[in-house]
């Protein structure tokens, strides 16, 4: 019988990270081994370290966080020579609406990752790295915490790894609830037991991170990419996918589609052919309305902008982003009032209070749009919801505030007639 | 001063040793998080004890009780029924989900029914996207929820707890 996965694989993926993951417990170190695991760190280990990061850069990788910063020249920003301890903290706060791949990295192929880990160690001289897993991904910290005790229990991990003489720790942290903490700054005051605020930068993490030692933050994926990279070198990873986006990356796809799941695909895959052919089109024939590319802190496109190749620079052309790589499907029935106001309930709820115009502008754009979508809405309404969000705009210490406005502006825009509609309903209403 | 269960201890020691020297506030979140599936909330006695162990101020924990939205002042049900109605899971039918929750359990967002068996919460995502609607009892995952699938799993919660109090009678 084949193993059970959260979705079936599609013939269409290009499977280099999400590989092993039909193979029969594929978590264990034991399929690891038997199917390309630790090559790389071994060949790591006969590398000089600038070699390896040379190797990552050109990779072309860029963080599957969100943010698609370039990995290699993350990783050269560490000071290596610092007298001071460097850390290694893995993002596995994975909590962007929309997003659910970091999940299946870890619980069918934790192994990857952890290898990955090891050659960042290897290359920034640093020797403890922390995993900071969600709160609510309590079977997955628990699961990690199994992994990691089989790797040192076989020599994978803590002193003189496979006789090489470097030493690694690698602990598990629980976050407990709080999406302010994928923040990179934010998930190192939660580590260092605070409540998530982000830091003022610079100094960046890279150089005053954890404990205000030298800290290289990566996302769960873009440690899993780094033993292919190494293994196969940079060069063919590179190649996969489109100048300057190396790679694949394993895409969430939710919302309305045929079949939603979690597939790998290769940077600058079309996005209709994504949605139609890998997620099996819209259900019961209806028009595609709107997708949310990359996590619900993207700003939102119309269906006749999808026919584009899903990598980072093309995104960011049409002034979206391919973000955490949480894509959500909406068909024409969708209500976009209420898709602007759970958006906006939730960035609400989350903002962490630090900046005034994120705490402030994200209450009362919820309150405005909770008023619009209860039949109070306003003709001036409209107006007064970009404006605020404009408002919010590089206006505040992290993302969270952009996050918010971003989505906000393009739904309003976007999708104008939508509110209108609404008002015209209204209005109806109150003649009848 | 309290005590956990030996296993808790176990997990409490290897934490406090897991952070560098002399930064032993960094369990603060961890231990409060592992404390409270154990003692059921987070009661001010639970505070002074994490306080005491990381080497921080009761105030220093306090604060960070309030930001985290997992922590719980007051104790949830034994069963924590948590559904999402973020946008992946609103498309597909989460906030219809939602409200027959309350409808079935008989309360609303972060209620608790009387007899302290369920308490219920309107959730932000919580990873499941490409699975929706998704609802996380405790800690499991549920996912492609429907009404009558809900209706199953608490159905079949309630009746494993009528059981087991069965036996206990029977044993005493």
């Amino acid at each position: 019988m084949p193993k059970k996965l959260y979705n079936q694989p599609s013939p269409l993926e290009t499977q280099i990270l999400s590989k092993r993951f039909r193979l029969d417990n594929s978590e264990s170190l034991t399929t690891y081994l038997a199917n390309d695991g630790f090559k790389a760190f071994r060949k790591a280990h006969e590398m000089k370290p600038e070699a390896i990061i040379e190797e990552v850069k050109t990779s072309a990788l860029r963080g599957r966080g969100g943010a698609g910063f370039p990995t290699g020249l993350k990783w050269s920003f560490v000071p290596r020579s610092s007298p001071k301890p460097k850390y290694i903290v893995i993002n596995a706060d994975e909590s962007e609406p929309g997003t659910c791949k970091d999940r299946l990295l870890m619980e069918y192929d934790p192994h990857q990752m952890i290898e990955g880990i090891l050659i960042a160690g290897l290359a920034l001289d640093a020797h403890k790295g922390y995993l900071y897993i969600r709160g609510e991904y309590r079977y997955l910290i628990d699961h990690m915490d199994r992994a990691i005790a089989e790797a040192y229990s076989q020599g994978y991990l803590g002193k003189n790894i496979l006789g090489t003489g470097f030493d690694f720790d690698l602990y598990t942290h629980s976050g407990a609830g709080a999406y302010e903490c994928g923040e990179e700054t934010a998930l190192l005051d939660s580590l260092e037991g605070k409540r998530g605020i982000p830091r003022m930068k610079p100094p960046f993490p890279a150089v005053a991170g954890a404990w205000a030692s030298p800290t290289l933050l990566n996302n769960v994926e873009t440690f899993s990419a780094i033993p292919a990279i190494i293994r196969d070198g940079g060069a063919a990873f590179a190649a996969l996918g489109t100048p300057k986006n190396g790679g694949t990356r394993l895409l969430c796809i939710s919302g309305h589609v045929n079949k939603p799941g979690v597939y790998e695909v290769p940077l600058g895959y079309p996005m209709l052919k994504f949605i139609d052919e890998i997620a099996g089109g819209i259900p019961g024939g209806k028009k595609l309305k709107a997708v949310i590319p990359g996590g619900s802190s993207c700003p939102i496109l119309r269906a006749d902008e999808c026919d584009i190749p899903m990598d980072y620079d093309s995104l960011a052309k049409i002034g979206s982003m391919l973000g955490s790589g949480g894509m959500v499907v909406m068909d024409e029935t969708t209500d976009m009032v209420k898709v602007a106001l759970r958006i906006m309930r939730f960035y609400a709820h989350e903002s962490c209070g630090w900046c005034i115009p994120c705490r402030e502008g994200t209450t009362w754009l919820r309150k405005i749009l909770q008023r619009f979508d209860d039949g109070g809405g306003k003709h001036e309404d409209v107006a007064l919801l970009g404006e605020l969000s404009r408002n919010m705009l590089g206006r505040t210490f992290c993302a969270l505030g952009d996050a918010a406005a971003m989505p906000t502006i393009s739904i309003v825009e976007k999708f104008a007639e939508d509110f209108e509609k609404r008002l015209a309903r209204d209005r109806q209403l109150v003649t009848v | 001063m309290m005590t956990f269960s030996p296993q808790l201890e176990q997990k409490f020691a290897k934490m406090l040793t897991s952070y560098p020297e002399g930064k032993k506030r960094s369990a603060v979140v961890p231990m409060l998080i592992y404390a409270q599936d154990e003692v059921g909330s987070i009661t001010p006695e639970l505070i002074e004890e994490v306080a005491r162990r990381c080497e921080v101020t009761p105030l220093q924990v306090d604060e960070v009780v309030g930001y985290y939205s997992m922590l719980h002042r007051k104790p949830m049900g034994k069963y924590h029924v948590q559904v999402c109605t973020n946008i992946s899971c609103l498309l597909v039918g989460g906030m219809e989900l939602y409200q027959h929750a309350c409808k079935k359990l008989g309360i609303g967002h972060k209620q608790v029914t009387p007899d302290g068996q369920f308490s219920l919460e309107e959730v932000e995502c919580m990873g499941a996207c490409s699975w929706a609607p998704a609802v996380e009892i405790n800690y499991d995952f549920h996912h492609h929820i429907t009404p009558e699938k809900l209706d199953q799993l608490i159905d079949a919660l309630s009746s494993i707890d009528a059981l087991s109090s069965n036996g206990l009678r029977k044993a005493h």
